[in-house]
């Protein structure tokens, strides 16, 4: 058996995961989230809600996100839910998760497809609003929703009104990057 | 440098001042002064020249419908034509020119055309530039944008930026006038959201230009006091510089914020101008009205202008247009004028007022029954010639003229669907249409409510109902009292006369012009706008258009409404293309996607190639290497001899899942999916329902229940819409679920020989050929990580995609290297990769156009008509499926050392290159360093019986005809032995 | 436009894919129907001037499909529906 290891980079390039602080604002790259999709096989749902159950799986309603401790996860579609643990303990979250769920649930690795930004600070509707137009001083905490920033189609998650999730594609990380602090400088 | 004309008063700042430079000429001014009040101020009346005849102009208005005082504004990058010195904020350190002007504003060369003027009229342009067709675009069209045009672009990049974003709120209120601030503070003190957005710098619009009193303060005090209660409310929000452009569907407003247009330069990282994107529940317009003028002979020089504006410039901005000033009027508005300016010390030399009766002024010559039949000035107005009631002529020296012809509701707005406005007559005026666009109203003088307590009254009464069909409560209003004065209006639209009166003067439209297109029967309006370009300037004809169509129903003898109305269009004002593109410009103008192996192959000088947002590496020179042909023939040549290696993490991956995932692939892909082995991939064809091949790609079963699809690159994004489509609609209650997962792994082609050496000595498995034969699939490990392994090949030769978590893709490319150095490993670009699936005869994008059936690429067989699947039926169609039909053929010169050329149809020796002689087309074509000649690709009439004929590659574009040989398809090891090696 | 989705709420048009009418959702069985039916099937629509029933995408969403009955002169929605929903409701179900 070879011996190595691949050493990983973030999403954008770097051994560590990036933080800009501009004016109120604390952009902070995360690439310490696992991350898959979990989707009801037909006809499977109380299946899936009692495995979730027994796992610790919040299954939040449609347009909502729900946070636990390991797992949290969002609303995606009808039926399926992103589910995110810490990476460091769970990053093979897909085996982790097919144990509880078994033929009840279709489980895919999404870790690597998104980059995560967490946005922090007073004020973060003033800043959306030139990126978005998801409503974000209107939503409740909570609030999760499929949106698009610059063309790039991200998930956005009010966690708090001081503290909002953006997952955007992970190949276009730089991209997005520089739409988020272009609109923190633009708007400051 | 003395501020000549500016009398006491006025909503400016007159503890600064601020310098401007007006065509090279140093002046001053004050904050709360526009371009045009300061130049007014200054003394200067002549802004500009006219479009067409060059006629020296001045401002017509105080406002954004100005058709007359453009400018460039700025210099450098930075000057903006066409700016309207009525709007312009003054700053400190201005620079402005005039324009459509040579070599002077004084003396402009271009004035000939004023005396050529009989043969510039109407339809001018379609009668003289008609013939011969061809000089057009090369003679006529340069000469005519060079005489004509207004200002000039720099052809510099704008160094600025602008921004787009996104608001909501419950109420948008359009002005911010007394109906807007009324509608405001009620729906504002009622809790709900609000946008109250005003295109001036000062909220308040007329409010800031009149003396009349609203309770006992005077109409600015008010205004201001509503301000400031407004800003103190969280639910509020107020937008001064923001003009509301357009209503789209739904609730939708467009609106262009001038965040930096009155600062010298934007501050670091701000934009210049912000376009908002506005979701409303509800919207009110209070948008105001804008006078219009009665037209009379030479009525266009500088000094005569709206009344409403002369009284605006007085009050809002302490400025005397003239010494003598006299007013022109059909109604009572233009009497307020009078009596204002004369109030503020001016000398009002004269009101005329085509009105027999009414009230007469007192202490002002005041004429009834008089018109003003012409004017004289060359560069400015001197005196008006006045015919009086009894018929008599009387020139009056004046310096300044106001005319009043009534005043237009700003409907503009509210036909933005289509919704044509609707006539009153008794106030001579169009009045919204109602009910065309959803969800909005309106309120004060843009509804025709043209008193200040109506205004109030009408704005509090429409933010009420927007309130309650909300489900919001109003609280009590507190109206304060306001003058509420009849309109008195006898119309009056223009002093006959036989020389030229302005109707439209930004496009140089006269009276006469009307005239010509009613003699020559353009007589309905929007055969008057199209053939005289009535109202079709930037300005949309905001004070000419009523005009224009009141004399042509003056001529048809039509009645106004019966004559009808053009309706307005988006924008309301002009909108920069620069506001419109917001920040997608240059690099920004889209995403890129980077690929995993981006870091390593930047640092290796790769170069790149746009394919969609992705970049990918296009080849990778190495030093020595000076075309991009040695670079791809190495990169082929050392593939082919040991291995080579390619980032192939942009073809789509989508994760198929689910106990019908198999029947499902059935379903979407032509040939079968269900029989597939766990372990095994296949290559697919996916058809569009018309029988044409849509996409192609392997997928993977990794599990019972679990398969892996790969699409092109191209089509990743439509074959996940398209399976979703078939998955939700086609066949709801199959159990399948679908995932992209393009992006969570990073994917590594490794071709060539020395591909299983290379990758056994990173695989933690077993990979020889009996433990993970051709076409196999599965889970691996890569010193431990989880990776997956795919046995495919694109290039022929032997090959393996290998795929790790992304963010190790950076780290594995690495690795891959490092264990290929004793291979000499090369990292192939996709131009290598495009001549290897030439050379292999594989189809790609040029193959798969959208018109190509399976049976065109030699693929029919692969259609399986056991089962139904998309597009298995029509692709059966005769027309599809006649044995002499395209087929994919291989082609090659028949002269080794001859050049191909992409484009080339196929033709047989000895026969005309003419269309009904054509048997194909070459799709691609490509130099082969193994073969060393060019090969290409392409589809031949009945090509599949008649490899060995001898053809010609005609390209006429490029001038050549070259003798070809068909042949296979499949240039390299045919039989597919190197891929199951 | 605003497209009321029906689990999302008002979201804006920008959001979706239009693909047509949604007569496509009547899909014929190719082991059964003709080419006749299959040509219907693909290249026949009506263009009506008033209400038509469209398929729209939400892929800047959450990837539904949806059936959305529009006035084509007014763009007025009179009435969204997942089409899965619809699709069941035609006798899609296998």
């Amino acid at each position: 058996m070879p011996d190595f290891i691949l050493t990983p980079i973030t999403a954008l390039g770097h051994a560590t995961p990036e933080v800009d602080i501009i004016g109120p604002w604390t952009i902070t790259e995360r690439a310490d989230v696992a991350l898959a999709s979990l989707a009801v096989r037909r006809g499977r749902l109380g299946d899936l809600q009692a495995a979730a159950a027994g796992a610790g799986v919040p299954l939040p309603a449609a347009g909502a996100a729900a946070q636990g401790m390991p797992y949290s996860s969002f609303w995606m579609t009808p039926e399926m839910w992103m589910v995110e643990a810490p990476f460091a303990s769970h990053e093979d979250i897909r085996a982790h998760l097919l144990p509880a769920f078994g033929d009840a649930a279709s489980i895919t690795e999404q870790t690597d497809a998104w980059v995560r930004f967490d946005l922090a600070g007073a004020d973060l509707p003033r800043l959306f609003e030139r990126l978005c137009n998801f409503d974000l001083a209107k939503a409740p905490a909570g609030a999760a929703t499929r949106t698009v920033m610059e063309h790039l189609g991200c998930y956005l998650i009010k966690r708090t009104d001081s503290l909002v999730t953006v997952y955007g594609p992970r190949s276009s990380a730089q991209s997005l990057h520089h739409a988020l602090v272009v609109a923190a400088q633009s708007v400051l | 440098m003395s501020q000549s004309n500016r009398i006491s008063g006025g909503l400016i700042d007159r503890s600064r001042t601020l310098r401007f430079h007006f065509d090279g000429l140093p002046y001053l001014g004050h904050p709360g002064d526009t371009l045009a009040s300061a130049l007014l101020a200054n003394g200067v009346r002549l802004m500009g020249r006219s479009f067409k005849y060059h006629r020296p102009r001045g401002p017509i208005s105080a406002g954004s419908e100005e058709p007359n005082a453009l400018v460039e504004l700025r210099s450098g990058a930075r000057q903006e034509p066409n700016t309207r010195a009525t709007v312009a904020e003054l700053f400190d350190g201005l620079t402005a020119q005039s324009q459509t002007r040579w070599p002077s504003l004084k003396f402009d060369a271009l004035a000939i055309n004023d005396r050529f003027n009989s043969f510039l009229t109407a339809g001018f342009y379609y009668k003289t530039f008609m013939w011969p067709a061809s000089f057009w675009e090369k003679v006529y069209e340069p000469i005519i944008r060079r005489a004509a045009g207004l200002g000039s672009l720099t052809k510099l990049e704008d160094p600025d930026s602008y921004d787009k974003g996104f608001l909501h709120c419950d109420i948008l209120i359009i002005g911010a006038g007394p109906a807007g601030l009324s509608a405001a503070l009620t729906a504002g003190r009622s809790g709900a959201r609000v946008i109250l957005a005003d295109e001036d710098f000062r909220m308040g619009g007329r409010l800031n230009a009149e003396t009349f009193e609203l309770g006992d303060q005077a109409g600015f005090v008010w205004a201001d006091a509503a301000v400031a209660e407004l800003s103190s409310l969280p639910n509020v929000r107020l937008m001064t510089r923001t003009t509301v452009v357009g209503a789209f569907d739904h609730g939708i407003y467009g609106a262009v914020e001038r965040v930096s247009d009155h600062l010298i330069e934007p501050a670091p990282g701000k934009p210049r101008q912000t376009f908002w994107r506005i979701y409303s529940q509800r919207a009110i317009l209070t948008g105001g009205a804008t006078e219009r003028p009665i037209a009379f002979e030479n009525n266009d020089r500088p000094g005569i202008m709206l009344a409403g504006s002369l009284r605006a410039y007085a009050n809002r901005w302490g400025v005397a247009v003239g010494e003598r000033t006299a007013i022109f009027t059909n109604n009572d508005d233009g009497l307020r004028t009078a009596r204002d300016l004369q109030a503020k010390g001016v000398d009002v030399v004269a009101v005329i007022d085509s009105r027999d009766g009414g009230e007469l002024l007192p202490g002002i010559r005041h004429l009834r029954g008089a018109e003003v039949i012409d004017s004289a000035g060359r560069l400015g107005l001197s005196s008006i010639t006045v015919r009086h009631a009894n018929g008599k002529t009387e020139v009056i020296k004046a310096t300044a003229l106001g005319v009043s012809g009534g005043w237009n509701p700003n409907v503009n707005i509210t036909s933005h669907h289509r919704s044509r406005p609707i006539w009153r007559d008794d106030i001579a005026a169009f009045v919204p249409g109602s009910g065309e666009i959803a969800n909005l109203s309106v309120a004060g003088a843009a509804a025709g409510t043209l008193s200040t307590h109506g205004a109030l009254v009408t704005g509090d009464e429409v933010a009420r109902t927007a309130l309650a069909s909300l489900g919001l409560t109003a609280t009590a209003a507190n109206l304060p009292k306001a003058e509420d004065a009849p309109v008195r209006i006898t119309p009056m639209w223009y002093v006959k006369g036989s020389n030229r009166a302005w109707i439209d003067p930004q496009n140089d439209v006269t009276v006469k012009d009307i005239k010509l297109a009613h003699q020559e029967n353009f007589t309905s309006v929007e055969h008057l706008k199209r053939y005289t370009t009535l109202g079709m300037a930037t300005d949309q004809g905001k004070t000419s258009n009523v005009l224009g169509l009141a004399v042509m129903a003056g001529l048809t003898g039509k009645s106004i409404p019966d004559t009808g109305t053009t309706v307005y269009r988006p924008p309301y004002t002009p909108v920069a293309l620069g506001a419109l593109g917001g920040r997608g410009r240059g690099q920004e103008f889209k995403p890129f996607r980077l690929t995993p192996s981006h870091k390593w192959a930047q640092e290796q000088g790769a170069v790149f190639v746009e394919v969609g947002y992705w970049l990918r590496t296009q080849w990778l020179p190495k030093a020595g290497e000076t075309t991009w042909r040695q670079s791809v023939d190495r990169e082929v040549l050392a593939t082919r001899k040991s291995v080579g290696i390619c980032d192939v993490t942009t073809l789509g991956k989508i994760d198929i899942q689910g106990t019908d995932a198999g029947a499902f692939l059935d379903k979407v892909y032509a040939n079968t999916f269900s029989t597939l082995a766990v372990g095994k991939c296949r290559y697919g064809l996916m058809l569009r329902e018309d029988g044409m091949v849509f996409d192609d790609g392997t997928t993977a079963r990794m599990g019972q229940n679990e398969y892996v699809t790969t699409t092109t690159t191209a089509n990743a994004v439509t074959v996940f819409r398209h399976l979703e489509f078939c998955r939700q609609v086609l066949w709801p209650d199959m159990d399948v679920q679908l995932i992209s997962t393009t992006e969570a792994w990073a994917q590594f082609s490794v071709a060539g020989p020395n591909a299983r050496k290379l990758l056994q000595k990173v695989v933690d498995q077993d990979i020889s050929d009996a433990a993970f034969p051709y076409m196999g699939a599965g889970n691996i490990t890569v010193g431990g990580l989880r990776a997956r392994l795919f046995r495919i090949s694109f290039s022929g030769e032997l090959a393996y995609e290998i795929a790790v978590p992304t963010r190790y893709g950076d780290a594995m490319i690495r690795k891959l290297m490092e264990a290929g150095a004793e291979f000499d490993a090369v990292v192939y670009g996709t131009e290598a990769l495009g001549v290897m699936r030439i050379e292999k005869g594989h189809v790609a994008g040029n193959e798969l156009n959208g018109t190509s059936t399976a049976l065109n690429m030699g693929l029919g067989k692969m259609v399986s008509r056991k089962k139904d699947s998309i597009g298995m039926v029509l692709s059966q169609r005769e027309g599809m499926t006649r044995d002499d039909g395209l087929r994919l053929v291989g082609v090659k010169p028949v002269n080794p050392a001859a050049e191909l050329k992409a484009g080339s149809h196929f033709l047989k020796t000895g026969v005309a290159a003419k269309a009904e002689n054509d048997d194909g087309w070459l799709t691609s074509l490509v130099y082969s360093p193994h073969l060393g000649h060019y090969i290409a690709l392409g589809y031949l009439k009945d090509g599949s019986n008649r490899i060995g004929e001898k053809m010609r590659a005609v390209n006429l574009l490029a001038g050549t005809d070259t003798e070809i040989e068909i042949v296979s398809p499949h240039f390299i090891d045919p039989e597919g032995e190197r891929l199951r090696a | 436009m605003i497209i009321h989705h029906p689990i999302l709420g008002p979201r804006d048009a920008q959001e979706f894919v239009y693909l047509g009418d949604a007569s496509l959702i009547g899909r014929p069985d190719g082991l059964t129907a003709s080419i006749e039916d299959f040509h219907n099937y693909t290249y026949l629509r009506d263009n009506p001037a008033g209400a038509h029933r469209e398929l729209w995408y939400h892929e800047q969403g959450d990837r539904s499909w949806l059936v959305v009955t529009r006035n084509t002169l007014t763009h007025e929605i009179l009435q969204v529906e997942l089409a899965r929903d619809v699709a069941r409701a035609e006798g899609r179900s296998k």
